[in-house]
């Protein structure tokens, strides 16, 4: 019966991965058209993101073993991915529906109430919104004669990005319906318990102070273990303050493409969670393939390709020399786990930079 | 002289103030006991039990108690029982207390464990410490860590480390029916030596100076193979204050046969005598005791043939418990020049065995790895079986098991599994009762405690419990000086139906291997992950902020164009491309 559960879940986020990509691509499509660049429309490599980044998702070993070790991330990964769809279909109820649920699971989906409000009142990813305004001054400028039909051009095909708040109002009213229905249930549910303080007190308590040190694949189980008592406190606010410093300037610079964004926050949180797991990182590696046109000319992929691999395969060996069999030190697979935070500094460095190269790209073809 | 007169009878008067005052004072100290009330009705026996073990050992038994009649005064005197536990008693208002400090495992097939020696003596290594207290639920918390620390100074051990809750657990019937004011802690990796004993016998009137305890040669009872101090205080409004101190030696008798230990069961037992166990023969009783006896048991059928007792001034015979014969010898008759030297000699050798409990306990540890286990606990039947139960056909046997486990080793309750005879039982149909307090980290133990109702026919029955090591950190590790920690013994509790007897036996302490960090290097550890988020931190700032490095040389081209952000703020960013 789990197991029916999980790969349902698992399947139709890849449904939804697919579906978000089909509508970022046409987006693009639009975007691209008007801005005047067709050729680039023919020239770039003109994937199917949605396919993908769907097909991605589906085969990554990373989802498949956490679906055959019945672990509850697919169910997480589906409320994310199902608050990014909605949030890109303009859907307000249901983008509240997957977001109060995801936090309620994990605490870390918070963050991406940015890229969803944005994402409700700007619409899915396009280029800098500058470049919009550079376009009609320059169609405005130039060509007096297509005045009404850029003008038509203006108001039918894109107009200008502007923020819409009605769908960010709806969201915020659903997101505190759907919030109050989850805490009534727990508080039902809960009542012999010790009720919603104990609740909160065991789920997002535990993950913030992190109580358990057993080992898992970040970086914060040997920190914790090995930090003494009197900074212990200091440094759970430094981790932790190190997801949410970086909310601000990502969302500044990335605001035009708020899926590109919420793909970043996933990434972040994955990494610098208290306890991570490579469910997490399936999410963002399939929401990676939604960028495929955009990030087609990464730098590092084959490092990073083989990284992952390389990574994937030494760090249950260096589990089990450790726990197991006594022959290994922590040290060994600590150092498995320092590896694959650098691998996701890297993709996550490099995927950032890649984006602001191609916005960087697109404005030159545009003023050029 | 004139003047001299009145001043001869002035010193002659204060001379014969002086004398009738100093004759006040002295009379109480001159008085027996019952002269002020305080210290009267007080009473001290000791007594010494002897016993040869099937296994070419003696058990020596020394047991002393002290009575103390109901006084409802604070500070009252006292002349034979010891101040400090009386006080002990009145300040954290104690109803019933065993203190226990034992070296080496009670071997339950060898030495046996039905009779009440093995059942009240045997007890878990290390010490064990458990207090029934009068007072309302929320005080006893405190009153227990007060009273950890009150005994740790008064003997000499770190019996306060039991302070904490993590390191005791109230039990809620499984080890003695309470409402909530029993208290149980043990410390099974805490050593035993001449200082726990030092201030043991401090408490006796007598101290080790004269009577039986000074028989106890310290060599010998640390050379021993279990040695166990016991102290157990009752206190009651209508009975005083009851102290009972026993100590149980298991001693091996140094004779020239003994060293061939070849085939044992041809050997001839090696014959032992005080003198020969303790270096020392019994001259004379405690002065201070009411009773001072010596008693030397043999099983019934070993006097005529096999046997001869060395001294022959017993002065009475009685039936000792399941076919022995309990010879008794008075201490009052002997002085120095007529010493008491109770022993025996062997004839003819023998194998023979002590009566065992109907079933046998056991405990260990099943799976590997440092990542999870099973606890299994298995009870065998003995060869006494049979005569236990009469009727195997429709008799079941209650028994009782407590397991405290440290909050280290995280077990699921739901995976508990018994099984009768190598057979799986569904639980309903074995489980009387059973409470279970889930352990909390870094706050309780956990206990189980469960009432199993056996059929009477059964061989064998095994529980089985999963658990889950946790893992070590710095601070944890400072306050234990292993790497492996002690899951302190569970007792189980036989109850035999027809014969209300009630059957205690201690189980093993298990060794659980944890997972241990590499403590050697937090200045490394902290360094390397810091490092990675420095990485991470910097360039991604870095990339965010690059962009706006070009955008600012852009725009200082065309300068009508507003910026993101305020281009005087990258003045202050090291700009690095």
């Amino acid at each position: 019966m789990a197991n029916l559960l999980i790969f349902i879940a698992d399947f139709v986020t890849a449904m939804l991965i697919r579906a978000t990509g089909q509508k970022l691509l046409l987006s693009r499509r639009q975007s691209l058209e008007y801005l005047n660049l067709p050729k680039l429309v023919k020239n770039s490599a003109n994937i199917n993101a949605g396919d993908l980044a769907s097909l991605i998702y589906l085969w990554n070993p990373l989802t498949i073993v956490t679906c055959l070790g019945l672990c509850s991330s697919p169910i997480d990964n589906l409320m994310v991915v199902l608050t990014i769809y909605a949030a890109c279909s303009r859907l307000a109820p249901l983008a509240a529906f997957g977001y109060v649920l995801a936090t309620h699971l994990s605490l870390y989906p918070a963050i991406l109430i940015l890229p969803v409000i944005l994402l409700l009142g700007y619409g899915p990813d396009a280029p800098p919104a500058k470049l919009f305004l550079h376009k009609s001054s320059n169609s405005d400028g130039k060509d007096p004669s297509n005045n009404d039909e850029s003008r038509s051009a203006v108001t039918t095909h894109k107009p200008v990005r502007c923020f819409s708040r009605r769908p960010v109002v709806h969201f915020m009213i659903w997101v505190s319906i759907w919030s109050c229905y989850v805490l009534f249930l727990c508080s039902i549910y809960l009542k012999g318990l010790g009720g919603l303080q104990e609740m909160f007190k065991k789920t997002y308590g535990f993950i913030l102070t992190v109580g358990d040190l057993s080992p898992n694949i970040g970086v914060l189980w040997y920190f914790f273990a090995e930090v003494f008592e009197f900074f212990r406190n200091f440094f759970l606010i430094v981790f932790h303050v190190n997801i949410l410093f970086m909310i601000l300037p990502l969302a500044i610079r990335l605001k035009h493409r708020p899926c590109f964004l919420a793909f970043v926050y996933t990434a972040i949180s994955a990494m610098l969670k208290s306890y991570p797991s490579v469910g997490d990182s399936a999410l963002y590696l399939g929401l990676l393939g939604l960028f495929a046109n955009e990030l087609a000319d990464m730098q590092f992929s084959f490092f990073l390709f083989f990284g992952y691999i390389g990574v994937s395969l030494l760090s249950p060996v260096m589990h089990n020399l450790w726990i197991w069999r006594g022959t290994g030190n922590a040290n060994f697979y600590f150092a498995t786990g320092l590896v694959y935070s650098c691998l996701q500094t890297v993709l996550i460095v490099e995927s950032v930079s890649t984006m602001l190269k191609h916005d960087r790209m697109l404005r030159k073809h545009v003023i050029a | 002289m004139a003047s001299l007169r009145p001043l001869s009878r002035g010193p002659f008067l204060l001379l014969l103030i002086f004398f009738v005052f100093s004759l006040s004072l002295l009379r109480p100290i001159q008085g027996n006991g019952g002269s002020d009330g305080g210290g009267g009705g007080e009473e001290f026996s000791e007594e010494l039990l002897l016993k040869p073990l099937p296994d070419r050992k003696v058990l020596a038994h020394f047991h002393f108690r002290s009575a103390a009649p109901p006084s409802a005064a604070n500070g009252r005197h006292h002349h034979l029982f010891p101040k400090a536990i009386a006080q002990l008693v009145q300040k954290f208002q104690i109803r019933e207390l065993e203190l226990s400090f034992t070296q080496g495992r009670w071997n339950y097939e060898r030495w046996g464990g039905s009779d009440p020696i093995s059942t009240r003596n045997a007890k878990p290594p290390g010490v064990e410490l458990w207090a029934l207290f009068d007072l309302p639920t929320e005080e006893i918390d405190p009153t227990w860590k007060n009273l950890t620390h009150a005994l740790s100074g008064l003997f000499c051990a770190s019996i306060n480390f039991l302070e904490s809750p993590t390191a005791y657990s109230s039990p809620y019937w499984g080890f003695l029916s309470n409402n909530g004011n029993l208290r149980y802690g043990a410390l099974p990796r805490e050593a035993v030596c001449t200082e726990n004993l030092t201030p043991w016998l401090k408490i006796l009137p007598c101290r080790d100076k004269a009577g039986i305890a000074s028989l106890l040669y310290r060599p010998s009872i640390y050379k021993g193979y279990y040695h166990s101090q016991r102290l157990r205080l009752l206190s009651s409004e209508s009975k005083g204050i009851i102290l009972e101190q026993t100590l149980t030696v298991v001693l091996q008798p140094n004779s020239y046969t003994s060293s061939l230990l070849s085939s044992s069961d041809a050997q001839l037992q090696p014959s032992w005598s005080l003198s020969q166990l303790f270096k020392k023969e019994m001259t004379g009783k405690c002065v201070l005791a009411k009773s001072s006896k010596i008693f030397l048991e043999l099983e019934r059928g070993l006097l005529e043939k096999i046997v001869e007792i060395r001294d022959d001034s017993w002065i009475g015979k009685f039936d000792g418990q399941v076919g022995s014969s309990l010879y008794e010898y008075k201490v009052d008759n002997s002085n120095e020049n007529k010493p008491l030297d109770v022993g025996i000699t062997w004839k003819l050798p023998l194998v023979w065995s002590s009566v065992h409990a109907p079933f046998q306990a056991s405990r260990f540890l099943m799976g590997s790895g440092n990542e999870r286990g099973s606890i299994a606990i298995s009870l065998q039947s003995t060869q006494t079986h049979d005569q236990y139960f009469g009727d195997l056909n429709d008799c079941t046997v209650p028994v009782i098991v407590l397991q405290v486990v440290p909050w280290y080793v995280k077990v699921y309750y739901h995976t508990l599994q018994i099984s009768i005879d190598g057979k799986p039982q569904t639980l309903s149909d074995v489980i009387e009762k059973i409470q279970v307090t889930p352990s909390e980290d870094k706050l309780l133990p956990g206990t189980l405690e469960i009432m199993l109702r056996f059929p009477c026919s059964m061989l064998s029955a095994t529980l089985s419990l999963d658990f889950d090591k946790d893992s070590y950190t710095l601070t944890n590790i400072l306050q234990m000086s292993y790497p492996d920690y002690d899951v302190s013994d569970d007792s189980s509790l036989l109850h035999n139906l027809q014969e209300k007897y009630l059957v205690r036996s201690y189980t093993e302490v298990l060794l659980v291997p944890l997972t241990t960090p590499d403590f050697s290097m937090p200045y490394n550890v902290i360094t390397f992950t810091c490092t990675v988020l420095a990485l991470y931190f910097g360039s991604l700032l870095n990339v965010l902020r690059g962009g706006l490095v070009r955008r600012e040389i852009i725009s200082q081209k065309d300068s009508a164009r507003p910026g993101l952000v305020p281009l005087y703020f990258l003045g202050y960013l090291p700009a690095k491309e």
